[in-house]
């Protein structure tokens, strides 16, 4: 295995169709019309030196390195910035291009420090490169005259260094921050030769508005910013292309090694889903992996009361499997269950399902999108006939409208935000849908041409009140409507929708949306040309979640913005793999590919090749099993890779029904929160770890490879398979791909994905089967799959959650960038400089009358329960509504959150709490209780060598 | 076995049973396909057996659909379809 090296093109592709021919050092060359003389060269296979270039960045032409010469025009241009021409002919090494770029890289080694041999970057320096390239064997002008040397260090951020003693100031960080992130945060200060890179106002990397994606360490070409880990380690020396296992855009990385150390993870250019770009836990936030605080050895115990006791696998492996049968025996076969992992792969999600139906002999399996995107399961399906979005990621870039709907795309996928921004940069228009003003509102070269800060809980309200102003103005899409939906429901949905009490007028007093920005934004959507919707968890996450889904829906199919690109109905998927859960038959009513349990076609297929019978009907879900458990009659449960004492409402209800369990088997990389109520314990693997698949929010399968050996011995695929065994169904998979070749071989959306066709194709998007061989980026192009589009009445349903007089303000919860989800991997790596703890954001307004001041400590409370947090002062949130995140344990967000779901699939209404605010002295009892829980029950009694 | 107290039930059946009232068709009918499609036996079986007890709480949409829960109940215990 070998360092995959990417080819560096210089300046990116040209889209033309437009071919042009030219002649470059003799030889005849046809690119796309728009190409750089530079990126022709290069797929010609000839390499002008250069600096400044890059193909992810627009041309610049500072370096003045990349010059050549043209036959009949003066002088001697940058090949970045000319572009090809018919006929030209161009020279790319003559006496005279020699002479100048030989002179001008003296002049930047004369200012460079000379030690090569101890700088972190030797090997991989671009200038080193360029030197040796141009033949630099003296510098005329000596080291001693005016230069930036000791110039001082910036260290202040966690993962990287910048050295401006090393800066060539190419501007490539710059441009990088610029034109890929789109934050801005950087630029060059002073003029001439006191030009610098300075972050913000010239402060401190840390303390700037940096983001810490990496794109400027990417993109520099010398050692001035560099990786902290490659200073500490030096060079990689191999690599493999990975897919990373934080948010569901699903970045692909080169993880870069030496030997099973990894060194840096480098976003890859061929990576469809981010193409090359990163965020600051992708790209950094990786050390959890080797966190102290890993458990690397089964641990088991026969009350959560007492210490863990170190056990070998096959101890607990067995025991597990007894206890199981034990309860089985006890109280029946539906007295067990498990949950499959949004963050394991999809073999791993199989498998887990595999097991509950197989060897449990039940459905009582369920997984994490239950509490997050379960009603775009069930929305999408019943308006369209797929549970998935409809796009690709590139879709974006031919928007014209982008309505984002209770989604914080910056912070909780932030690789796609750097391409939707990149999008809103060029022109497209912005519709932001949010109680919050989410930065994406407002943001460098972006602003939002209608922000609807509406009331948490009233989306339904909202988007049929612009469903109204579609209809009611005719901008419906009508041939699309008559082509492609069923006409006498669609006539039912718009008298519905233009009822008169659905009007922006009528609804104002329930969202409290200005009725003329919300037909502004209506008609914006309508007739903006092609317009997309993203939408996240603040549309699912309510009592109403799936009615707003299919809202959504309605939308896009009564204004003909579906089925092609640009538009389209986008889920932003939670966690790496939650696609991926929902597709391989984590919920308990449905097989693999979304059929249904009481389907006997279906069953019959997997009772064929399983060799058990299905149970017909649909199991527990996850508050089902809870309720049960509280309940008395669910005893038992296998949980792989989720921590739904931290993430699940209600936190005090979820501890109950662990508690009143005889057997919590976790599967995971640390003790969770979770884990303070198992009895045993199976230490997990990391993605660094295994093989295997992630599916994104784009339905895109991508590979997960194996780097390193697993530090507790087994992937968690094999953990499942020894815990098969071990309860008396068999299972003998060698290696992943031989359960990817079984999920094919059984979910027809499936039947073309392998191995073998993944290395060919690189990603894979689902549907992909005979009619569709090398996936379906972007879907419903020719008809739905349901066959019509299906209308559905949105009532607006006002949620129980009321405020009052006890409770006068509404909660709503999200995520923040710098952390991800429970917080399990992120607050075990630096992450944590950002945001160490969870922060109450509240209005200044309701501060003031609350005598609560920024920073200090303030009790939260519901009629679920009480926690205490720090406030922060913002009018980032409208009065009456304050925000928080759940990333911190410790903050216990989830006692405050109650147990009202949507309707249609249980999902919790995380979104919507009445809570009251209060200053506080210090952390509140149920906060001083867990913590003495969780430490005693954290207590490990260590197997003794020879033991 | 309980999958849920029963008001917790009741609860969620007027939850689904006031969205499916809104559409065209027959409610009930659909909000009962819903219960069988999503609920476990025994959440279904734990309604059916609150209203023969007598219990209350159900608006009439739901009353219908646990009312058709129990015909075809009846029929599964005669041998006809699943409830």
């Amino acid at each position: 295995m070998s360092l995959i090296e990417e080819i560096d093109y210089g300046t990116p592709a040209s889209a033309s169709e437009a071919q042009v021919h030219l002649t470059i050092d003799g030889q005849s060359v046809t690119v796309p019309a728009g190409t750089s003389l530079i990126r022709a060269a290069k797929q010609m296979g000839t390499t002008i030196p250069k600096l400044c270039a890059t193909d992810s960045l627009k041309a610049f032409g500072s370096c003045r390195l990349c010059l050549v010469e043209i036959d009949g025009r003066p002088g001697t241009p940058a090949a970045c910035t000319t572009p090809v021409a018919p006929g030209m002919v161009v020279h790319t090494q003559t006496p005279k291009l020699k002479k100048l770029r030989k002179g001008v890289m003296e002049l930047y080694i004369s200012d460079h420090p000379l030690d090569c041999l101890t700088c972190a970057a030797n090997g991989d320096c671009e200038l080193q490169d360029m030197a040796g390239a141009v033949g630099l064997r003296e510098v005329r002008y000596g080291y001693e005259g005016e230069n930036h040397l000791a110039l001082p260090c910036d260290e202040s951020n966690p993962y990287f260094t910048f050295d401006p003693a090393k800066c060539i100031v190419c501007s490539r960080c710059v441009r990088a921050c610029d034109e890929v992130q789109g934050t801005l945060a950087l630029t060059v200060s002073d003029r001439g030769f006191g030009s610098q890179i300075a972050a913000s106002q010239s402060e401190p990397f840390l303390e700037s508005e940096c983001v810490s994606c990496g794109a400027c360490v990417q993109a520099c070409p010398t050692a001035a910013l560099t990786e902290k880990a490659v200073i500490e380690i030096g060079q990689p020396e191999h690599s493999a292309v990975t897919t990373c296992a934080y948010c569901g855009v699903g970045c692909t990385f080169k993880a870069e090694m030496r030997g099973e150390e990894l060194v840096r993870m480098v976003p890859w250019k061929d990576g469809k889903a981010n193409r090359g770009h990163s965020c600051v836990k992708g790209r950094f936030a990786w050390g959890y992996a080797n966190h102290r605080e890993r458990i690397l050895n089964p641990m088991i115990r026969n009350s959560i009361s007492e210490p863990w006791q170190e056990a070998s696998w096959d101890e607990a492996i067995a025991h597990a499997a007894s206890e199981f049968r034990r309860i089985e025996a006890r109280y029946g076969r539906n007295a067990v269950g498990g949950i499959t992992s949004s963050r394991c792969t999809n073999e791993e999600t199989f498998l887990v399902q595999k097991l509950i139906r197989t060897a449990f002999g039940n459905n009582n399996v369920d997984t994490c999108a239950r509490v997050c995107h379960s009603p775009t399961g069930y929305g999408l399906k019943t308006a369209f006939g797929t549970s998935a979005g409809t796009q690709d990621f590139d879709s974006v870039e031919h928007a014209d409208v982008i309505m984002v709907i209770g989604a914080n795309p910056t912070d909780g996928h932030p690789v796609f935000a750097s391409r939707m921004k990149r999008r809103l940069r060029q022109g497209a228009k912005l519709i932001v849908i949010d109680p919050r003003r989410i930065d994406l509102v407002r943001t460098p070269h972006i602003e939002a041409e209608q922000h609807l800060a509406l009331r948490p809980g009233s989306n339904v309200a909202v988007l049929t009140a612009i469903a109204h102003v579609i209809v009611a103005e005719r901008l419906v899409n009508e041939a699309f409507v008559r082509e492609r939906c069923d006409w006498q429901e669609f006539q039912e949905w718009a008298d519905f929708v233009t009822r008169p009490e659905h009007s922006p007028e009528a609804t104002e007093t329930l969202t409290g949306v200005d009725p003329e920005a919300l037909r502004a934004a209506a008609r914006l959507y309508a007739t903006g040309g092609a317009a997309a919707i993203y939408y996240g968890l603040g549309v699912t996450e309510h009592s109403q979640g799936s009615t707003t889904v299919m809202a959504i829906a309605n939308l896009a199919m009564a204004t003909g913005n579906i089925g092609r690109l640009g538009a389209g109905v986008n889920p932003l998927r939670g966690q790496n793999n939650v696609q991926g859960a929902c597709d391989m038959g984590s919920f308990p009513h449905e097989l693999s590919g979304y059929r249904h349990v009481s389907d006997p076609a279906a069953r019959a297929l997997f009772e064929a090749d399983w060799g058990v019978k299905i149970d017909p009907e649909p199991g527990l879900r996850i508050p089902n099993m809870l309720d049960a458990a509280v309940g008395g009659d669910f005893k038992a449960i296998y949980i792989q890779g989720e921590d739904i004492l931290q993430s699940d409402p209600n936190t005090k209800h979820v501890a109950a029904g662990l508690a009143a369990m005889e057997c919590v088997v976790v599967q995971d990389l640390f003790l969770n929160e979770t884990a303070n109520y198992a009895h045993v314990f199976l230490p997990g693997s990391t993605f660094l770890e295994k093989n295997g698949t992630f599916t994104n929010a784009e339905r895109r399968i991508q590979r997960v490879r194996k780097v390193m050996t697993p530090l507790n011995g087994y992937e968690d695929w094999e953990i499942t398979q020894l815990l098969s065994n071990a309860l008396g169904y068999r299972m003998a998979y060698a290696h992943p791909s031989e359960i990817m070749d079984e999920i094919a071989r059984l979910t027809p959306t499936f039947a073309g994905v392998s191995f073998e066709s993944l290395e060919r194709e690189g990603s894979i998007q689902w549907p992909c089967n005979e009619a569709a061989p090398h996936g379906t980026p972007v879907m419903h192009l020719e008809g739905f799959v349901r066959g019509r589009g299906k209308f559905v009445m949105t009532e607006y349903v006002p949620t129980d959650e009321k405020v009052g007089p006890r409770f006068p303000l509404l909660l709503t919860t999200g995520r923040i960038l710098s952390q991800y989800n429970v917080g399990a991997q992120t607050r075990r790596t630096d992450n944590v400089v950002w945001h160490e703890e969870d922060l109450l954001e509240i209005h200044p307004h309701d501060a003031e009358t609350r005598g609560a001041r920024d920073g200090q400590r303030v009790t939260l409370r519901s009629r679920a329960g009480e926690t205490s947090l720090r406030a922060k002062i913002t009018d980032r949130v409208a009065p009456g509504v304050v925000y928080t995140t759940f990333h911190h344990p410790g903050t216990q967000a989830n006692v405050v959150t109650t147990e009202f779901t949507d309707w249609a699939t249980d999902c919790p209404e995380y979104k919507v709490t009445a809570v009251q605010v209060a200053p506080s002295n210090g952390p509140s009892a149920w906060q001083q209780q867990y913590d003495a829980q969780a430490q005693q029950s954290r207590r490990v009694k260590r197997l003794e060598p020879g033991e | 076995m309980s999958a849920a107290s029963p008001e917790r039930l009741v609860y969620m059946a007027n939850q689904i049973a006031r969205f499916f009232a809104s559409q065209p068709g027959e409610a009930a009918a659909a909000t009962a396909d819903h219960l069988r499609a999503f609920w476990a036996p025994a959440m279904r079986k734990e309604i059916i057996a609150w209203v023969e007890a007598g219990g209350g709480g159900l608006d009439p949409v739901a009353a219908g659909a646990v009312a058709l829960l129990r015909q075809s109940a009846q029929g599964k215990a005669h041998g006809d379809a699943p409830a």
